[in-house]
Protein backbone atom coordinates (compact mmCIF):
# COMPACT_ATOMS: atom_id res chain seq x y z
CA UNK A 1 0.00 0.00 0.00
CA UNK A 2 2.15 2.83 -0.99
CA UNK A 3 2.29 4.93 -4.13
CA UNK A 4 5.25 7.63 -5.10
CA UNK A 5 3.86 10.60 -4.50
CA UNK A 6 6.36 13.38 -3.88
CA UNK A 7 4.79 15.10 -1.54
CA UNK A 8 3.74 14.31 2.26
CA UNK A 9 0.46 13.31 3.49
CA UNK A 10 -2.08 14.88 4.54
CA UNK A 11 -1.67 14.32 7.87
CA UNK A 12 2.00 13.46 9.89
CA UNK A 13 3.04 9.81 9.61
CA UNK A 14 1.75 8.63 12.94
CA UNK A 15 -1.35 9.65 11.82
CA UNK A 16 -0.61 7.98 8.63
CA UNK A 17 0.20 4.67 10.87
CA UNK A 18 -2.84 4.67 13.55
CA UNK A 19 -4.92 5.46 10.02
CA UNK A 20 -3.71 2.69 8.39
CA UNK A 21 -3.31 -0.30 11.80
CA UNK A 22 -5.64 1.32 14.15
CA UNK A 23 -4.88 -0.27 17.27
CA UNK A 24 -6.93 -1.44 19.99
CA UNK A 25 -10.17 -1.54 17.65
CA UNK A 26 -13.34 -3.62 18.99
CA UNK A 27 -13.58 -6.19 17.06
CA UNK A 28 -16.72 -8.29 17.24
CA UNK A 29 -14.65 -11.58 17.35
CA UNK A 30 -13.11 -10.67 20.55
CA UNK A 31 -16.23 -11.08 22.91
CA UNK A 32 -14.65 -8.30 24.61
CA UNK A 33 -17.18 -7.29 27.62
CA UNK A 34 -16.71 -4.14 29.03
CA UNK A 35 -17.81 -2.91 32.53
CA UNK A 36 -18.25 1.00 30.78
CA UNK A 37 -19.53 2.10 27.77
CA UNK A 38 -18.97 5.83 26.56
CA UNK A 39 -20.30 7.43 22.81
CA UNK A 40 -20.18 11.07 21.26
CA UNK A 41 -20.69 12.32 18.42
CA UNK A 42 -23.11 11.26 15.63
CA UNK A 43 -23.79 10.28 12.21
CA UNK A 44 -25.36 13.28 11.12
CA UNK A 45 -22.35 15.56 12.36
CA UNK A 46 -19.82 13.20 10.62
CA UNK A 47 -17.88 11.76 13.70
CA UNK A 48 -19.32 9.26 15.98
CA UNK A 49 -16.95 7.01 19.05
CA UNK A 50 -18.13 4.42 20.97
CA UNK A 51 -15.34 3.36 23.52
CA UNK A 52 -15.99 0.42 26.17
CA UNK A 53 -13.58 -0.04 28.95
CA UNK A 54 -12.61 -2.42 30.86
CA UNK A 55 -12.02 -1.46 34.74
CA UNK A 56 -9.79 -3.07 37.41
CA UNK A 57 -8.57 -2.14 40.35
CA UNK A 58 -9.28 1.73 39.59
CA UNK A 59 -7.51 1.32 36.37
CA UNK A 60 -7.98 1.01 32.99
CA UNK A 61 -7.10 -2.63 32.10
CA UNK A 62 -8.41 -2.72 28.53
CA UNK A 63 -9.92 -0.56 25.99
CA UNK A 64 -11.52 -1.06 23.17
CA UNK A 65 -13.40 1.53 20.61
CA UNK A 66 -15.28 2.47 17.16
CA UNK A 67 -15.56 4.77 15.21
CA UNK A 68 -17.32 6.20 12.40
CA UNK A 69 -15.59 9.39 11.23
CA UNK A 70 -12.18 10.79 9.58
CA UNK A 71 -8.70 9.40 9.34
CA UNK A 72 -7.70 11.70 11.92
CA UNK A 73 -10.48 10.72 14.07
CA UNK A 74 -9.89 7.10 13.52
CA UNK A 75 -5.82 7.83 14.32
CA UNK A 76 -6.64 10.40 17.55
CA UNK A 77 -9.43 7.58 18.77
CA UNK A 78 -6.30 4.82 18.02
CA UNK A 79 -3.89 6.90 20.11
CA UNK A 80 -6.16 8.02 22.89
CA UNK A 81 -6.62 4.25 23.65
CA UNK A 82 -2.48 3.86 23.57
CA UNK A 83 -2.58 6.68 25.97
CA UNK A 84 -5.40 5.46 28.41
CA UNK A 85 -4.83 1.92 28.88
CA UNK A 86 -2.91 0.82 32.38
CA UNK A 87 -3.54 4.77 33.40
CA UNK A 88 -6.02 4.98 36.29
CA UNK A 89 -9.20 6.36 36.21
CA UNK A 90 -7.87 9.33 37.73
CA UNK A 91 -5.55 10.00 35.13
CA UNK A 92 -7.44 8.39 32.02
CA UNK A 93 -10.13 11.55 32.86
CA UNK A 94 -7.51 13.96 32.85
CA UNK A 95 -6.48 13.23 28.78
CA UNK A 96 -7.20 16.43 27.19
CA UNK A 97 -7.40 16.35 23.21
CA UNK A 98 -4.17 18.25 23.28
CA UNK A 99 -2.33 15.42 25.00
CA UNK A 100 -3.85 13.29 22.03
CA UNK A 101 -2.79 15.98 19.28
CA UNK A 102 0.46 16.12 20.54
CA UNK A 103 1.13 12.58 20.50
CA UNK A 104 0.29 12.45 16.79
CA UNK A 105 2.49 14.86 16.07
CA UNK A 106 -0.14 17.62 15.59
CA UNK A 107 -3.12 17.90 13.44
CA UNK A 108 -4.65 20.39 11.42
CA UNK A 109 -6.42 23.22 13.27
CA UNK A 110 -9.84 22.68 11.51
CA UNK A 111 -9.91 19.09 12.37
CA UNK A 112 -8.84 19.37 16.31
CA UNK A 113 -12.27 20.42 17.28
CA UNK A 114 -14.15 18.20 14.98
CA UNK A 115 -12.48 15.13 15.07
CA UNK A 116 -10.61 14.41 18.36
CA UNK A 117 -13.56 13.04 20.53
CA UNK A 118 -12.03 10.37 22.39
CA UNK A 119 -11.35 11.58 25.78
CA UNK A 120 -14.78 13.01 25.57
CA UNK A 121 -16.13 9.15 24.75
CA UNK A 122 -13.63 7.94 27.24
CA UNK A 123 -14.84 10.12 30.10
CA UNK A 124 -18.39 8.83 29.40
CA UNK A 125 -17.41 5.40 29.64
CA UNK A 126 -15.55 6.26 32.68
CA UNK A 127 -18.81 7.60 34.14
CA UNK A 128 -20.94 5.15 32.97
CA UNK A 129 -18.61 2.58 34.76
CA UNK A 130 -19.37 4.42 38.37
CA UNK A 131 -22.47 5.06 37.12
CA UNK A 132 -23.02 1.42 36.96
CA UNK A 133 -21.39 0.05 40.15
CA UNK A 134 -22.80 3.21 41.74
CA UNK A 135 -20.00 4.54 42.97
CA UNK A 136 -19.18 8.49 43.44
CA UNK A 137 -17.71 10.31 40.93
CA UNK A 138 -14.90 12.64 41.84
CA UNK A 139 -13.51 13.63 38.57
CA UNK A 140 -16.64 15.36 36.55
CA UNK A 141 -16.23 18.66 38.10
CA UNK A 142 -12.44 18.66 38.94
CA UNK A 143 -11.88 19.57 34.86
CA UNK A 144 -14.27 22.02 34.78
CA UNK A 145 -12.67 25.55 33.64
CA UNK A 146 -14.53 28.82 34.39
CA UNK A 147 -15.22 30.22 30.99
CA UNK A 148 -17.76 33.36 32.76
CA UNK A 149 -15.91 34.39 35.16
CA UNK A 150 -19.26 37.37 35.97
CA UNK A 151 -21.16 34.67 36.31
CA UNK A 152 -19.26 31.82 37.23
CA UNK A 153 -19.98 29.34 34.08
CA UNK A 154 -18.21 26.22 33.27
CA UNK A 155 -17.16 25.03 30.65
CA UNK A 156 -18.50 21.54 31.80
CA UNK A 157 -21.74 23.22 32.75
CA UNK A 158 -21.70 24.17 28.62
CA UNK A 159 -21.26 20.76 27.72
CA UNK A 160 -24.24 19.16 30.32
CA UNK A 161 -26.52 21.42 28.95
CA UNK A 162 -25.89 21.23 25.23
CA UNK A 163 -25.33 17.38 25.85
CA UNK A 164 -29.23 17.23 27.41
CA UNK A 165 -30.52 19.22 24.89
CA UNK A 166 -31.54 21.76 27.42
CA UNK A 167 -29.53 24.69 25.75
CA UNK A 168 -30.48 24.46 22.22
CA UNK A 169 -29.78 27.78 21.36
CA UNK A 170 -27.21 30.55 22.27
CA UNK A 171 -30.28 32.26 23.65
CA UNK A 172 -31.28 29.51 25.81
CA UNK A 173 -28.06 28.74 27.07
CA UNK A 174 -27.63 32.05 28.14
CA UNK A 175 -31.03 31.69 29.74
CA UNK A 176 -30.12 28.64 31.92
CA UNK A 177 -26.62 30.37 32.73
CA UNK A 178 -26.82 34.18 32.51
CA UNK A 179 -23.21 33.90 30.86
CA UNK A 180 -22.44 36.91 29.63
CA UNK A 181 -24.64 39.60 30.83
CA UNK A 182 -21.89 40.92 32.82
CA UNK A 183 -18.83 42.14 31.18
CA UNK A 184 -19.75 40.42 28.58
CA UNK A 185 -15.91 39.30 27.53
CA UNK A 186 -16.60 35.39 27.50
CA UNK A 187 -19.22 36.01 24.43
CA UNK A 188 -17.25 35.04 21.91
CA UNK A 189 -15.60 32.02 23.93
CA UNK A 190 -19.03 30.72 24.86
CA UNK A 191 -20.54 30.84 21.17
CA UNK A 192 -17.22 28.73 19.86
CA UNK A 193 -17.53 26.00 22.75
CA UNK A 194 -21.46 25.95 22.02
CA UNK A 195 -20.91 24.99 18.55
CA UNK A 196 -18.75 22.79 19.08
CA UNK A 197 -20.71 20.71 21.75
CA UNK A 198 -23.44 20.89 19.44
CA UNK A 199 -21.41 19.23 16.53
CA UNK A 200 -20.56 16.99 19.22
CA UNK A 201 -23.67 16.51 20.66
CA UNK A 202 -26.58 17.26 18.61
CA UNK A 203 -28.14 13.85 17.05
CA UNK B 1 4.03 -2.65 -4.74
CA UNK B 2 2.71 -1.56 -8.04
CA UNK B 3 2.73 2.58 -8.13
CA UNK B 4 -0.08 2.41 -10.30
CA UNK B 5 -2.43 5.55 -9.97
CA UNK B 6 -6.17 5.78 -11.51
CA UNK B 7 -7.35 9.21 -11.66
CA UNK B 8 -10.92 9.54 -11.47
CA UNK B 9 -10.95 13.24 -10.00
CA UNK B 10 -11.78 14.48 -13.86
CA UNK B 11 -14.41 16.90 -12.70
CA UNK B 12 -11.85 18.43 -10.64
CA UNK B 13 -9.30 18.87 -13.25
CA UNK B 14 -7.96 17.32 -16.10
CA UNK B 15 -4.44 15.89 -17.59
CA UNK B 16 -3.40 17.83 -20.49
CA UNK B 17 -3.57 16.04 -23.92
CA UNK B 18 -0.65 15.48 -25.84
CA UNK B 19 -1.42 17.24 -28.23
CA UNK B 20 -1.97 20.45 -25.55
CA UNK B 21 1.30 20.25 -24.28
CA UNK B 22 2.92 20.12 -27.63
CA UNK B 23 0.73 23.11 -28.81
CA UNK B 24 1.91 25.29 -25.55
CA UNK B 25 4.88 23.68 -25.78
CA UNK B 26 5.35 25.03 -29.49
CA UNK B 27 4.12 28.51 -27.80
CA UNK B 28 7.29 29.69 -26.32
CA UNK B 29 8.38 30.67 -29.34
CA UNK B 30 5.28 33.23 -29.26
CA UNK B 31 6.34 35.14 -26.71
CA UNK B 32 5.56 38.43 -28.66
CA UNK B 33 2.90 40.30 -27.00
CA UNK B 34 -0.48 39.95 -28.52
CA UNK B 35 -0.89 43.63 -28.54
CA UNK B 36 2.13 44.68 -29.90
CA UNK B 37 3.10 46.09 -33.94
CA UNK B 38 5.94 43.97 -34.36
CA UNK B 39 5.89 40.89 -36.06
CA UNK B 40 6.96 38.92 -32.87
CA UNK B 41 3.60 40.15 -31.60
CA UNK B 42 1.56 39.76 -34.91
CA UNK B 43 2.54 36.03 -34.47
CA UNK B 44 1.25 35.58 -31.11
CA UNK B 45 -2.21 37.35 -32.00
CA UNK B 46 -2.50 35.12 -34.88
CA UNK B 47 -2.25 32.00 -32.73
CA UNK B 48 -5.03 33.54 -30.31
CA UNK B 49 -7.21 34.14 -33.19
CA UNK B 50 -6.89 30.49 -34.23
CA UNK B 51 -7.56 29.53 -30.90
CA UNK B 52 -10.79 31.67 -30.64
CA UNK B 53 -12.27 30.29 -33.84
CA UNK B 54 -11.78 26.80 -31.82
CA UNK B 55 -13.16 27.51 -28.90
CA UNK B 56 -15.72 29.48 -30.88
CA UNK B 57 -16.23 26.79 -33.05
CA UNK B 58 -16.73 24.02 -30.54
CA UNK B 59 -19.55 26.02 -28.18
CA UNK B 60 -21.21 27.39 -31.39
CA UNK B 61 -20.80 30.79 -31.24
CA UNK B 62 -19.52 33.67 -33.43
CA UNK B 63 -15.50 34.31 -33.32
CA UNK B 64 -16.11 37.51 -31.92
CA UNK B 65 -17.77 36.70 -29.17
CA UNK B 66 -15.48 34.85 -27.11
CA UNK B 67 -13.86 36.60 -24.37
CA UNK B 68 -10.60 34.90 -22.84
CA UNK B 69 -10.08 35.01 -19.25
CA UNK B 70 -8.83 33.16 -16.29
CA UNK B 71 -11.43 30.46 -16.19
CA UNK B 72 -15.37 29.81 -15.52
CA UNK B 73 -14.61 31.52 -11.86
CA UNK B 74 -13.51 34.81 -13.35
CA UNK B 75 -16.38 34.73 -16.14
CA UNK B 76 -19.38 33.71 -13.19
CA UNK B 77 -18.22 36.93 -11.36
CA UNK B 78 -18.23 38.79 -14.88
CA UNK B 79 -21.65 37.78 -15.02
CA UNK B 80 -23.04 38.76 -12.22
CA UNK B 81 -21.06 42.52 -11.92
CA UNK B 82 -22.39 43.30 -15.17
CA UNK B 83 -26.24 42.49 -13.63
CA UNK B 84 -24.86 43.82 -10.21
CA UNK B 85 -24.21 47.41 -12.11
CA UNK B 86 -27.49 47.18 -14.09
CA UNK B 87 -29.40 47.26 -11.07
CA UNK B 88 -27.29 49.93 -9.28
CA UNK B 89 -27.52 51.90 -12.12
CA UNK B 90 -31.43 51.04 -12.34
CA UNK B 91 -31.00 50.61 -16.44
CA UNK B 92 -34.88 49.23 -15.86
CA UNK B 93 -37.06 48.28 -13.92
CA UNK B 94 -35.38 44.90 -13.30
CA UNK B 95 -33.91 44.25 -9.87
CA UNK B 96 -34.21 40.76 -9.53
CA UNK B 97 -31.72 37.43 -10.37
CA UNK B 98 -32.96 33.90 -10.57
CA UNK B 99 -30.13 31.03 -10.43
CA UNK B 100 -30.41 27.61 -8.35
CA UNK B 101 -29.15 26.30 -4.99
CA UNK B 102 -26.57 23.64 -6.99
CA UNK B 103 -24.21 26.33 -8.98
CA UNK B 104 -20.66 26.64 -8.37
CA UNK B 105 -18.59 28.00 -5.66
CA UNK B 106 -18.07 31.04 -7.59
CA UNK B 107 -21.93 31.59 -8.08
CA UNK B 108 -23.16 30.38 -4.98
CA UNK B 109 -20.49 32.70 -2.68
CA UNK B 110 -21.17 35.81 -5.01
CA UNK B 111 -24.88 35.54 -4.30
CA UNK B 112 -24.38 35.13 -0.90
CA UNK B 113 -22.16 38.41 -1.04
CA UNK B 114 -24.83 40.26 -3.39
CA UNK B 115 -27.93 39.03 -1.14
CA UNK B 116 -26.07 40.15 2.49
CA UNK B 117 -25.76 43.81 0.16
CA UNK B 118 -29.35 43.69 -0.58
CA UNK B 119 -29.64 42.83 -3.57
CA UNK B 120 -32.79 40.25 -4.54
CA UNK B 121 -31.77 36.85 -5.88
CA UNK B 122 -34.29 33.99 -6.07
CA UNK B 123 -32.38 30.38 -5.33
CA UNK B 124 -34.61 28.02 -7.45
CA UNK B 125 -34.61 24.31 -5.57
CA UNK B 126 -33.78 20.82 -7.09
CA UNK B 127 -35.40 17.43 -7.42
CA UNK B 128 -33.92 13.79 -5.63
CA UNK B 129 -31.92 13.66 -8.76
CA UNK B 130 -30.66 17.30 -8.41
CA UNK B 131 -32.88 18.54 -11.31
CA UNK B 132 -34.75 21.99 -11.42
CA UNK B 133 -38.10 22.17 -11.83
CA UNK B 134 -39.07 23.66 -14.58
CA UNK B 135 -42.44 24.85 -13.00
CA UNK B 136 -41.30 25.78 -9.73
CA UNK B 137 -38.40 28.22 -12.37
CA UNK B 138 -41.39 29.46 -14.16
CA UNK B 139 -42.84 30.44 -11.30
CA UNK B 140 -39.76 32.68 -10.18
CA UNK B 141 -39.89 34.16 -13.43
CA UNK B 142 -41.12 37.66 -13.88
CA UNK B 143 -40.87 41.21 -15.38
CA UNK B 144 -38.24 42.19 -12.67
CA UNK B 145 -36.09 39.43 -13.16
CA UNK B 146 -32.50 40.99 -14.80
CA UNK B 147 -30.92 37.80 -15.07
CA UNK B 148 -31.07 34.17 -15.02
CA UNK B 149 -27.89 32.08 -14.44
CA UNK B 150 -28.26 27.86 -14.42
CA UNK B 151 -25.40 25.62 -15.18
CA UNK B 152 -25.40 23.36 -18.01
CA UNK B 153 -24.33 20.37 -15.81
CA UNK B 154 -23.63 19.96 -12.16
CA UNK B 155 -19.93 19.23 -10.95
CA UNK B 156 -21.24 16.24 -7.64
CA UNK B 157 -23.84 14.18 -9.19
CA UNK B 158 -23.46 15.23 -12.99
CA UNK B 159 -26.88 16.16 -13.32
CA UNK B 160 -27.98 17.72 -16.18
CA UNK B 161 -30.45 20.85 -15.95
CA UNK B 162 -32.90 21.54 -18.78
CA UNK B 163 -31.00 24.65 -19.75
CA UNK B 164 -32.90 25.28 -23.29
CA UNK B 165 -35.74 25.58 -21.59
CA UNK B 166 -34.91 27.77 -18.80
CA UNK B 167 -33.05 29.94 -21.38
CA UNK B 168 -36.41 30.22 -23.00
CA UNK B 169 -38.50 30.86 -20.01
CA UNK B 170 -36.05 33.74 -19.66
CA UNK B 171 -36.45 35.33 -23.03
CA UNK B 172 -40.00 35.09 -22.28
CA UNK B 173 -40.14 37.64 -19.49
CA UNK B 174 -37.54 39.80 -21.26
CA UNK B 175 -34.54 38.46 -18.97
CA UNK B 176 -30.60 37.25 -19.99
CA UNK B 177 -29.66 33.67 -19.44
CA UNK B 178 -26.45 32.90 -18.48
CA UNK B 179 -24.90 29.35 -18.15
CA UNK B 180 -22.20 27.95 -16.50
CA UNK B 181 -20.97 25.36 -18.93
CA UNK B 182 -17.86 24.03 -17.56
CA UNK B 183 -18.89 20.20 -16.37
CA UNK B 184 -20.80 20.08 -19.68
CA UNK B 185 -17.58 20.68 -22.17
CA UNK B 186 -16.69 17.95 -24.16
CA UNK B 187 -19.05 15.32 -22.52
CA UNK B 188 -22.71 16.48 -24.02
CA UNK B 189 -23.07 18.79 -27.09
CA UNK B 190 -23.22 23.19 -25.71
CA UNK B 191 -24.93 25.14 -28.63
CA UNK B 192 -24.55 28.70 -27.99
CA UNK B 193 -26.25 30.28 -30.29
CA UNK B 194 -28.85 27.52 -30.93
CA UNK B 195 -30.16 27.18 -27.63
CA UNK B 196 -30.07 31.16 -27.05
CA UNK B 197 -28.02 31.92 -24.40
CA UNK B 198 -26.59 35.27 -23.39
CA UNK B 199 -23.58 34.31 -21.66
CA UNK B 200 -21.64 31.18 -20.91
CA UNK B 201 -18.51 30.33 -18.81
CA UNK B 202 -16.48 27.77 -19.56
CA UNK B 203 -12.91 26.61 -18.46
CA UNK B 204 -9.69 25.04 -20.11
CA UNK B 205 -8.82 22.92 -17.02
CA UNK B 206 -12.02 20.83 -17.33
CA UNK B 207 -11.17 19.44 -20.93
CA UNK B 208 -8.25 18.67 -20.76
CA UNK B 209 -6.89 22.26 -21.32
CA UNK B 210 -4.47 24.29 -19.78
CA UNK B 211 -5.06 25.81 -16.16
CA UNK B 212 -5.56 29.30 -15.65
CA UNK B 213 -7.61 29.97 -18.85
CA UNK B 214 -11.23 30.08 -19.22
CA UNK B 215 -13.63 31.96 -22.01
CA UNK B 216 -16.57 34.14 -21.42
CA UNK B 217 -18.78 33.73 -24.15
CA UNK B 218 -21.22 36.72 -24.99
CA UNK B 219 -24.07 37.00 -27.34
CA UNK B 220 -23.85 39.97 -29.79
CA UNK B 221 -26.86 41.95 -27.75
CA UNK B 222 -26.19 41.13 -24.09
CA UNK B 223 -24.73 44.11 -21.66
CA UNK B 224 -21.03 44.00 -20.87
CA UNK B 225 -19.03 45.76 -18.92
CA UNK B 226 -15.33 44.56 -17.86
CA UNK B 227 -14.37 42.91 -14.37
CA UNK B 228 -10.88 43.73 -14.81
CA UNK B 229 -10.24 47.08 -15.92
CA UNK B 230 -7.18 48.38 -17.41
CA UNK B 231 -5.95 47.47 -20.97
CA UNK B 232 -7.26 47.39 -24.27
CA UNK B 233 -6.68 43.81 -24.75
CA UNK B 234 -9.75 41.93 -25.98
CA UNK B 235 -11.59 45.04 -27.23
CA UNK B 236 -11.14 46.64 -23.69
CA UNK B 237 -13.41 43.60 -22.62
CA UNK B 238 -10.96 42.31 -20.60
CA UNK B 239 -7.65 43.64 -18.67
CA UNK B 240 -4.67 41.80 -18.56
CA UNK B 241 -1.13 40.64 -21.08
CA UNK B 242 -2.45 37.95 -23.38
CA UNK B 243 -1.43 34.42 -21.54
CA UNK B 244 -0.68 33.06 -25.18
CA UNK B 245 0.31 29.55 -24.61
CA UNK B 246 -2.57 29.04 -22.28
CA UNK B 247 -4.50 29.93 -25.14
CA UNK B 248 -3.08 28.35 -27.50
CA UNK B 249 -3.75 25.35 -25.29
CA UNK B 250 -7.70 25.79 -25.22
CA UNK B 251 -7.57 26.30 -28.46
CA UNK B 252 -6.30 22.51 -29.40
CA UNK B 253 -8.42 21.46 -26.29
CA UNK B 254 -11.58 22.76 -27.99
CA UNK B 255 -10.68 20.61 -31.57
CA UNK B 256 -10.14 18.04 -30.04
CA UNK B 257 -13.44 18.13 -27.24
CA UNK B 258 -15.55 18.57 -30.72
CA UNK B 259 -13.95 16.37 -32.71
CA UNK B 260 -14.48 13.29 -30.12
CA UNK B 261 -17.55 14.49 -28.47
CA UNK B 262 -19.71 11.61 -29.47
CA UNK B 263 -17.62 9.10 -29.16
CA UNK B 264 -15.63 10.36 -25.59
CA UNK B 265 -19.68 11.10 -24.46
CA UNK B 266 -20.09 7.04 -25.00
CA UNK B 267 -17.00 5.93 -23.90
CA UNK B 268 -17.28 7.64 -20.39
CA UNK B 269 -20.78 6.49 -20.20
CA UNK B 270 -19.99 3.03 -20.47
CA UNK B 271 -17.06 3.51 -18.37
CA UNK B 272 -19.51 4.74 -15.63
CA UNK B 273 -21.84 2.00 -15.95
CA UNK B 274 -19.49 -0.38 -15.56
CA UNK B 275 -18.27 1.21 -12.20
CA UNK B 276 -21.74 1.71 -10.79
CA UNK B 277 -22.93 -1.74 -11.42
CA UNK B 278 -19.69 -3.39 -10.61
CA UNK B 279 -19.57 -1.39 -7.18
CA UNK B 280 -23.59 -2.07 -7.01
CA UNK B 281 -22.95 -6.42 -7.04
CA UNK B 282 -19.28 -6.05 -5.05
CA UNK B 283 -20.80 -3.84 -2.15
CA UNK B 284 -23.95 -4.15 0.18
CA UNK B 285 -26.18 -1.64 0.50
CA UNK B 286 -24.51 1.26 -2.08
CA UNK B 287 -26.70 4.17 -2.73
CA UNK B 288 -26.15 6.14 -6.11
CA UNK B 289 -26.92 10.14 -5.88
CA UNK B 290 -27.84 11.71 -8.67
CA UNK B 291 -30.16 11.27 -11.97
CA UNK B 292 -30.43 7.69 -12.87
CA UNK B 293 -31.83 9.06 -17.23
CA UNK B 294 -28.75 8.78 -19.08
CA UNK B 295 -30.03 12.09 -20.81
CA UNK B 296 -29.70 13.98 -17.16
CA UNK B 297 -26.28 12.90 -16.33
CA UNK B 298 -23.05 13.85 -17.50
CA UNK B 299 -21.87 10.84 -19.25
CA UNK B 300 -17.98 10.48 -16.75
CA UNK B 301 -20.28 10.96 -13.43
CA UNK B 302 -20.89 8.51 -10.95
CA UNK B 303 -21.66 9.78 -7.31
CA UNK B 304 -22.38 7.03 -4.56
CA UNK B 305 -22.78 6.78 -0.89
CA UNK B 306 -21.53 3.99 1.38
CA UNK B 307 -23.16 4.07 4.66
CA UNK B 308 -21.75 3.68 7.56
CA UNK B 309 -18.55 4.28 5.89
CA UNK B 310 -17.23 8.34 6.03
CA UNK B 311 -15.83 9.72 2.42
CA UNK B 312 -12.69 11.23 3.87
CA UNK B 313 -11.49 7.69 5.44
CA UNK B 314 -12.48 5.85 1.98
CA UNK B 315 -10.84 8.92 -0.09
CA UNK B 316 -7.73 8.25 1.90
CA UNK B 317 -7.51 4.63 1.97
CA UNK B 318 -8.61 4.86 -1.93
CA UNK B 319 -5.72 7.20 -1.98
CA UNK B 320 -3.17 4.39 -0.45
CA UNK B 321 -4.29 2.42 -3.36
CA UNK B 322 -3.40 5.17 -5.96
CA UNK B 323 -7.08 5.83 -6.29
CA UNK B 324 -7.96 9.54 -6.66
CA UNK B 325 -11.44 10.52 -6.26
CA UNK B 326 -13.07 13.16 -4.54
CA UNK B 327 -15.89 13.26 -1.89
CA UNK B 328 -18.42 15.25 -0.82
CA UNK B 329 -17.92 15.11 3.48
CA UNK B 330 -17.83 17.85 5.94
CA UNK B 331 -13.97 16.44 6.97
CA UNK B 332 -12.32 16.93 3.60
CA UNK B 333 -13.97 20.63 3.17
CA UNK B 334 -12.94 21.98 6.07
CA UNK B 335 -16.22 23.24 7.33
CA UNK B 336 -18.78 20.96 9.54
CA UNK B 337 -21.32 20.65 6.63
CA UNK B 338 -20.48 18.11 4.36
CA UNK B 339 -21.44 18.95 0.03
CA UNK B 340 -24.42 22.01 -0.02
CA UNK B 341 -25.45 20.14 -3.43
CA UNK B 342 -25.92 16.79 -1.99
CA UNK B 343 -27.88 18.87 0.63
CA UNK B 344 -29.89 20.31 -1.27
CA UNK B 345 -30.94 17.25 -3.85
CA UNK B 346 -32.06 15.98 -0.57
CA UNK B 347 -30.02 13.49 -0.04
CA UNK B 348 -29.47 12.25 4.10
CA UNK B 349 -26.90 13.89 5.43
CA UNK B 350 -25.14 10.77 6.41
CA UNK B 351 -25.09 9.70 3.05
CA UNK B 352 -23.68 12.95 2.64
CA UNK B 353 -20.84 12.36 4.74
CA UNK B 354 -20.53 8.77 3.35
CA UNK B 355 -20.24 10.43 -0.69
CA UNK B 356 -17.25 9.29 -3.33
CA UNK B 357 -17.36 10.89 -6.32
CA UNK B 358 -15.71 9.43 -9.34
CA UNK B 359 -15.03 11.00 -12.26
CA UNK B 360 -13.97 9.94 -15.54
CA UNK B 361 -11.92 11.43 -18.52
CA UNK B 362 -10.59 10.34 -21.52
CA UNK B 363 -7.61 8.69 -20.03
CA UNK B 364 -9.32 6.39 -18.40
CA UNK B 365 -9.44 2.52 -19.19
CA UNK B 366 -11.84 -0.82 -18.58
CA UNK B 367 -8.94 -1.64 -16.44
CA UNK B 368 -9.22 1.32 -14.41
CA UNK B 369 -12.70 0.29 -13.50
CA UNK B 370 -11.74 -3.01 -12.69
CA UNK B 371 -8.72 -2.17 -10.85
CA UNK B 372 -11.31 0.08 -8.34
CA UNK B 373 -13.47 -2.86 -8.05
CA UNK B 374 -11.22 -4.75 -6.70
CA UNK B 375 -9.54 -2.73 -4.26
CA UNK B 376 -12.52 -0.96 -3.08
CA UNK B 377 -14.96 -3.72 -1.41
CA UNK B 378 -12.39 -4.35 1.38
CA UNK B 379 -11.97 -0.87 2.07
CA UNK B 380 -15.56 -0.03 2.93
CA UNK B 381 -15.97 -3.56 4.44
CA UNK B 382 -12.78 -2.50 6.62
CA UNK B 383 -14.25 1.19 7.76
CA UNK B 384 -17.77 -0.20 8.09
CA UNK B 385 -16.39 -3.03 10.73
CA UNK B 386 -14.49 -0.19 12.62
CA UNK B 387 -18.08 2.13 12.67
CA UNK B 388 -20.50 2.38 15.59
CA UNK B 389 -23.12 1.44 13.09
Amino acid sequence: MSNSFMSNWVYTPIVKEHFMNPHHLWKEEDNFEPNGIGEVGSLACGDQMRVGILVKDDKIKDLKWLTYGCASAIASTSMMSDIAIGMTLDQAYHITPTMITEALGGLPEHKFHCSVLGDKALRAAIDDYLEKNKMPNPYKNSIAKIICECKNVTDMQIEELVKSGKAKTLEDLQQLTGYGTGCGKCKAQVQDLFEDFKHIYSK
Amino acid sequence: MDNRIVYLDNNGTTQMADEVVKAVDQAEFLYGNASSMHGLGRDAEAAIEVARTQVASLIDCKHGRIIFNSGASESNNTVFNIFRDRIDDKIDARTRIVTTVIEHPSIIETVKYLKKKGYRIDECPVDKTGRVDLDVMAKLMGPDVALVSVMTGNNETGTIQPVDEIARLAHACGAYMHTDATQAIGKIPVAMEKSGFDYLSLSGHKFYGPKGVGVLAVAKNAPYCPFLHGGHQEQGLRAGTYNTAAIVGIGVASSLAQRDLKVEHDRLWNLREMLRKGLTEAIPSVVVNGATNPEYILPGTLDMSFPSAEGESILLYLDLEGIEVSTGSACASGSLEPSYVLLASGIDIELAHGSIRFSFGRYNTEDDVRYVIEKMPPIIERLRKMSTR
